[in-house]
């Protein structure tokens, strides 16, 4: 596969990546590889009672999430963005709090971590991307300006929503990145019965957006893309499209069974080579890294699972008070009541 | 049918500060004086910008308070309130509008599942300041989904707040003060009073308060005393109420007119002590009965009431039919008719 770039989009002064930000890339992914993993094994233990796998799109969400400058950009989530939240810093335990039915949103501050609240909602959070944009381009039409990256997948891409995201953005030239991960399925329906014309990238032409189809499978390809397209944004060129080809090498969630749409032998074939091991060897093969740098990353990895694990075990249910006192800034007067009835016969008075 | 009752109480002086306005005036007012105050607060829809609007309840406000300020945007309501949203993160207060009521049916994913939760997913770090004017109700002989009265859809989701005025003063208040407000408030507009005129007290409201200037914004409104019965209603059908309240009189039944203004929440201590003096109570709204915001009101009165209360309480409402096209429309609309036949159940219930 190769990437497409689209002329405007492309950030022709960027400096390649240092042997230090590759080893970290490595790391960011080994550590997502290990946590998602770790997070299917909870499920099964019954420390959680679900979670959505990453596995395969690894590269696809580190070398994304690895670009954006947290002192001005915005992301807008799926619930399949545990990478992304990785590598842009997030509280890992307040992230995984969702999976763990704490908070639908997360427990993560999303204003301080700059990663909208954990959204159910395919397709969602791409309009909010497009109106925060545009508030960027409002509060400081001149500067520099921050820029709001949105995911979503092959199956979210048939939303009427992504349609509306997608014009709105263009006619307003709002700086957002449309970050699609194809991973070939959306739950059981495979990408050919789900996207007319095989690609979501060309249908960026029809809205006048410059798009790129990137390896998804490599980090470093996914990276300078999605740069560039953060540079074609900043400097008030308008939205930029970023289809990244990958492959949901797991079930769409604990709770799937894909034996029921896909054989292992196809799974083989389609997945292509792990984008872990892809860049192990590269990073081998260039003399980046070496054997004790990768034991080094799957150690740290181990360990900080084991944090997270503990973290989300110690993780209490919230105070029921909660249910009612965030609905509104100002609650009324009948949820108060509700809260109060709640309190004295449900003793917790 | 002819509005010849004057909707306003007449204790309100003639005195500086007071104007004669119609509601569309009122609440372009409102808007223009929300944009001064706050430069957070941008307003957008479809044909809010150089056109005003297809009410002109925007109009000139572009012009005024710029592009970047009043804008329109395309032609896609779910567009229109999902940007709401990222605008609202970003800081911002929007005021979006959707063009007529039905079209707010496309854009219910956004409103409900993301509205109306993201103060509540984000845990309160993500408030949405978002008023959605909604030209509401019918009464115009419009097109169809140009008529639709969706109180009881939005007064059901978490997190919304809605509010409805009657008449230009408190259009041009309860905007403003919505404008104001941290959380989402679906504000709707009885498309059918744009026109009317009426005293707006245009000196500054304090919010919360009950000075005689904006009066209490929070609540409902006694909008004519009465002792006998009590009409509750919203929108439109305040001034029909009025109208229906002028005629009982000329029969000896003094009737109390409840406009209660906020729909959610709904002042369930203004519903109990009007019905607590007048025992009786009829509600009339232009939406469909079955699971209509009728039943609410009827069942917060008989909480509040059902010691005292001479009759059950009657609904005087749409029928749960598609609303009608424009000829069929005035056997639709709660009239006077329907309203006065309502009242007279109520006044000749027995009990036993």
């Amino acid at each position: 596969m190769t990437t497409k770039p689209a002329l405007a989009a492309v950030d022709d002064d960027a400096a390649p990546l240092s042997n230090q930000q590759l080893r970290e890339l490595y790391t960011l992914m080994a550590a997502v590889r290990h946590l998602d993993t770790s997070a299917v094994a909870w499920q099964r233990q019954g420390i959680i009672p679900g979670y959505a796998p990453e596995l395969g799109q690894e590269a696809a969400q580190v070398g994304s999430g690895y670009a954006v400058d947290r002192s001005r950009d915005f992301v807008f989530p799926t619930y399949r963005e545990m990478g992304v939240a990785r590598a842009m810093g997030l509280d890992m335990v307040g992230y995984m709090s969702t999976h763990k039915a704490t908070w639908h949103g997360g427990m993560y501050n999303p204003v301080e971590s700059r990663f909208a609240p954990i959204q159910a909602v395919v397709a969602g959070s791409v309009l909010h991307a497009v109106g925060w944009a545009h508030g960027q381009t409002l509060a400081a039409p001149d500067e520099g300006t921050g820029v709001a990256m949105t995911y979503f997948g092959d199956g979210a891409s048939s939303q009427g929503d992504v349609h509306e995201a997608m014009n709105f953005a263009a006619v307003m030239k709002a700086p957002v990145v449309f970050f699609i991960q194809n991973n070939g399925w959306a739950i059981s329906v495979p990408t050919e019965r789900q996207v007319a014309g095989g690609s979501v990238a060309a249908r960026a032409a029809g809205y006048g957006i410059p798009a790129l189809q990137v390896d998804g499978n490599d980090v470093v390809a996914v990276y300078e893309a999605t740069r560039s397209a953060f540079a074609h944004c900043r400097n008030g060129n308008g939205p930029v499209v970023i289809e990244a080809m990958t492959y949901r090498r797991g079930p769409h969630s604990t709770a799937d069974d894909p034996g029921r749409y896909r054989t292992l032998e196809e799974e083989r074939l389609d997945a292509g080579e792990d984008p872990l091991e892809r860049f192990k060897q590269r990073l081998l093969a260039d003399g980046v890294a070496d054997e004790a740098f990768f034991a080094d990353a799957q150690r740290k990895a181990e360990e900080e699972a084991e944090v997270i694990r503990m973290g989300i075990q110690d993780l209490g249910p919230r105070p029921g008070a909660e249910m009612f006192n965030l609905v509104f800034q100002e609650p009324t007067p009948a949820l108060q009541s509700q809260a109060t009835a709640w309190r004295e016969e449900s003793e917790h008075v | 049918m002819s509005e010849t009752i004057t909707e306003m109480p007449p204790v309100i002086p003639a005195a500086a500060g007071i104007q004669q306005l119609s509601m569309q005036q009122a609440l372009n007012r409102a808007l223009d004086e929300v944009l001064a105050q706050n430069p957070k607060t941008v307003i957008f829809g479809e044909d809010c910008g150089r056109l005003g609007g297809v009410f002109r309840i925007t109009d000139g406000l572009q012009a005024k308070h710029g592009e970047d300020r009043v804008f329109d945007t395309p032609l896609a309501e779910s567009g229109i309130l999902g940007m709401s949203v990222g605008l609202a993160m970003a800081g911002f207060h929007p005021i979006p509008e959707v063009q007529f009521d039905g079209f707010a049916y496309p854009a219910i994913n956004q409103i409900v599942c993301q509205i109306a939760r993201m103060n509540y997913r984000s845990r309160g770090t993500l408030p949405m300041p978002i008023t959605l004017r909604v030209p509401s109700f019918g009464g115009i002989r419009a097109p169809e989904h140009h008529g639709e009265s969706l109180e009881a859809l939005f007064a059901h989701v978490p997190g919304l707040k809605v509010v409805s005025p009657s008449n230009p003063h408190d259009a041009y208040h309860l905007l403003k003060y919505a404008a104001t407000r941290p959380d989402p408030v679906i504000f709707m507009e009885p498309k059918s009073r744009y026109w009317q005129k009426g005293p707006v007290d245009l000196t500054p409201a304090a919010a919360d308060t009950t000075a005689p200037d904006g009066g209490n914004l929070t609540g409902a409104r006694v909008a004519r005393e009465g002792r006998h019965l009590t009409l509750v209603a919203w929108g439109a059908m305040v001034s029909r109420c009025l109208q229906v309240a002028e005629l009982a009189a000329e029969d000896g039944i003094d009737i109390e007119v409840l406009d209660l203004r906020w729909l959610k929440p709904i002042d369930a201590e203004a519903l109990a002590r009007s019905v607590a003096k007048t025992r009786r109570a009829v509600v009339v709204h232009e939406a469909p009965l079955t699971s209509g915001l009728g039943a609410e009101v009827a069942q917060l009165i008989t909480q509040g009431c059902f010691d005292t209360l001479k009759a059950p309480v009657e609904r005087v409402t749409g029928f749960d039919v598609p609303y009608p096209s424009g000829d069929l429309e005035d056997e639709y609309i709660p009239n006077i008719d329907r309203i006065l036949f309502g009242i007279q159940r109520v006044l000749e219930y027995r009990r036993g």
